[in-house]
């Protein structure tokens, strides 16, 4: 018989829930059978952490006297979106300091509100009746300002492929320095401890989950920009490469910098790492059969990053407990790998996770709708207006 | 005579020849190999010191440079940061020697000194910028 995410919740008030995380479930489903599992275990915990570079935050600075309608808003020198209401900025993570470059960007910023750092804020506008004020330069921290919130269109893809350069020169990419002469390969996904690895078909995962977001508790908004359900599945449901996304939303004044950092991909840009954490509640025996999922069991693709073009060719599939033991074969040759995703980050996170549903401070959701299951991958063609009417 | 640590890097198709013989012979150089990591199919690096005569040693140099190895300055040391690093494991890719390693267990960063030829190829690779030159 299943389970309700309302039995689960009696059981983390009563203290009698029992969680493991998605590293531990997979010697338990060996040692005891899926039938027992499903029985015993109540929540499995997943988890990543890896550089997420759709990710940015909403601010709202509070109205200075004479108030100002800010129509170009720069914090620490890194432009912020401020096409919104008059004291509203969205600050990108990806967007570049416009005196630092590639040294400093908006993942920089959000890090240093984060940890309560005085950030420069400075503003212009072109003044009206209601707003007079043309400039304002001032310093704020998390603390000074109204509301300042994580609102990541794109986080914690459902896998990703892994990228290496069959080039002559070494290139720099988004998945790292790849080395000439397929001289190395890297790789971006918690595998096996992944959350939309571990529910394939969204069947517990869905908007208004109630997520861990870099240390405060946040909630998926929508399915991710990009989101692809559609990509080629195994008998597992994994799909083997790049697939589902969801959008995530939080609370930026309770998030912890153990959990969230800014990163510079040399020659590509700024990007952040998010650490976030999504507990699975064990309904029924087919939730055990997703959740025993394990990296040998997950495949994705090695794309050769040196082609410049859309679509890149492959270099053959690999699973991510061949990409974890540091080596994989690409055309006969040894290859090393490195993760871009952080193993060690994400196991902490599914723990921190799994303690605090033990402790009744995290406690379980009914999503309020599904993630879709299908959606059109569109990719951008150059058109006339008249080719589309 | 001077002495002169450095770091070369050869491209797997010149990883056969004599190389090192030929800065014996035609450069009349002394030389040590303090640490190198050659194999088949892979880019070689070798951490070397030159003892010679300094037109040598830079005939030597322009020799090499001739021949497709890339020759660096070798820096003093290679540090990692311990409380910047989040354990990515994005530099054990790019690692030759494998003196940077994700212990199997805990899943952590390891640097392994004794195995580095300062050759300097993680240090634009890490993400959280963890890895540095200690000159």
């Amino acid at each position: 018989m299943g389970k309700t995410i309302e039995e689960i919740n009696e059981k983390i008030k009563s203290g009698s829930v029992v969680v493991l995380n998605a590293e531990e479930i997979i010697e338990y489903v060996a040692e005891k059978g899926v039938k027992r599992t499903a029985k015993e275990v109540d929540v499995v915990t997943t988890a990543t952490f890896g550089p997420m570079c759709s990710s940015g935050a909403f601010l709202n600075f509070g109205h200075p006297d004479p108030p100002i309608k800010m129509t170009k808003v720069w914090l620490n020198d890194v432009p912020a979106y401020a096409g919104l209401a008059a004291v509203d900025a969205y600050i990108g993570a990806a967007e570049l300091s416009e005196t630092e470059g590639m040294k400093y960007g908006g993942a920089h910023v959000i890090e240093d509100l984060i940890s309560g750092k005085p950030v420069k804020l400075r503003a212009i506008g072109y003044g009206t009746d209601c707003y007079p004020r043309k400039e304002i330069e001032t310093y704020i921290t998390k603390d000074t300002i109204n509301q300042a919130f994580l609102f990541n269109p794109r986080n914690c893809y459902q896998n990703y492929y892994a990228a290496t350069n069959s080039s002559g020169k070494t290139i720099y990419t988004y998945m790292g320095k790849l080395l000439p002469n397929f001289g190395n390969v890297t790789y971006s996904s918690a595998g096996q401890l992944s959350p939309l690895l571990n529910d394939p078909y969204y069947r517990t995962i869905g908007m208004g989950t109630r997520i861990f977001l870099a240390g405060s508790q946040g909630y998926i908004s929508w399915y991710g920009t990009q989101h692809n359900p559609g990509r080629e599945r195994l008998a597992n449901g994994t799909p083997c490469g790049s697939a589902g996304t969801i959008a995530v939303i939080g609370n930026l004044k309770e998030m912890s910098t153990e959990y969230l950092r800014a990163c510079i991909f040399q020659g590509y840009g700024v990007s952040i790492f998010i650490g976030i954490g999504i507990p699975i509640p064990v309904i029924d025996e087919e939730m055990v059969e997703f959740l025993r999922v394990k990296d040998e069991d997950i495949y994705t693709e090695i794309i050769d990053y040196s082609v410049k073009r859309r679509n890149r060719p492959s270099c053959g599939k690999v699973n991510y407990g061949q990409l974890r033991s540091g080596k994989v074969t690409i055309n006969g040759k040894s290859v090393q790998t490195g993760s871009i995703s952080s193993y060690f980050k994400a196991l902490e996170i599914s723990n921190v996770l799994k303690d605090e549903i033990k402790n009744g401070k995290f406690y379980l959701t009914n999503f309020v709708a599904p993630l879709p299951l299908e959606e059109p991958y569109i990719n951008l063609d150059i058109l006339s207006r008249e080719e589309l009417q | 005579m001077i002495k002169r640590k450095l770091v070369l890097s050869f491209p797997e198709n010149i990883v056969t020849k004599p190389i090192t013989y030929r800065l014996v012979k035609e450069f009349n150089l002394e030389f040590n190999i303090l640490r190198a990591e050659i194999t088949p199919n892979m880019e070689g690096k070798m951490l070397i010191e030159l003892k010679g005569d300094k037109a040598q040693i830079d005939g030597a140099v322009k020799y090499l440079s001739q021949t497709g190895v890339t020759v660096q300055e070798a820096a003093k040391d290679i540090i990692t940061d311990k409380n910047q690093c989040v354990d990515c494991g994005l530099c054990t890719s790019i690692c030759i020697t494998q003196a940077l390693v994700l212990d199997d267990k805990s899943h952590k960063l390891k640097f392994n000194k004794d195995k580095c030829i300062l050759c300097e190829l993680c240090l634009d690779c890490c993400p959280v910028s963890a890895i540095k030159v200690h000159i």
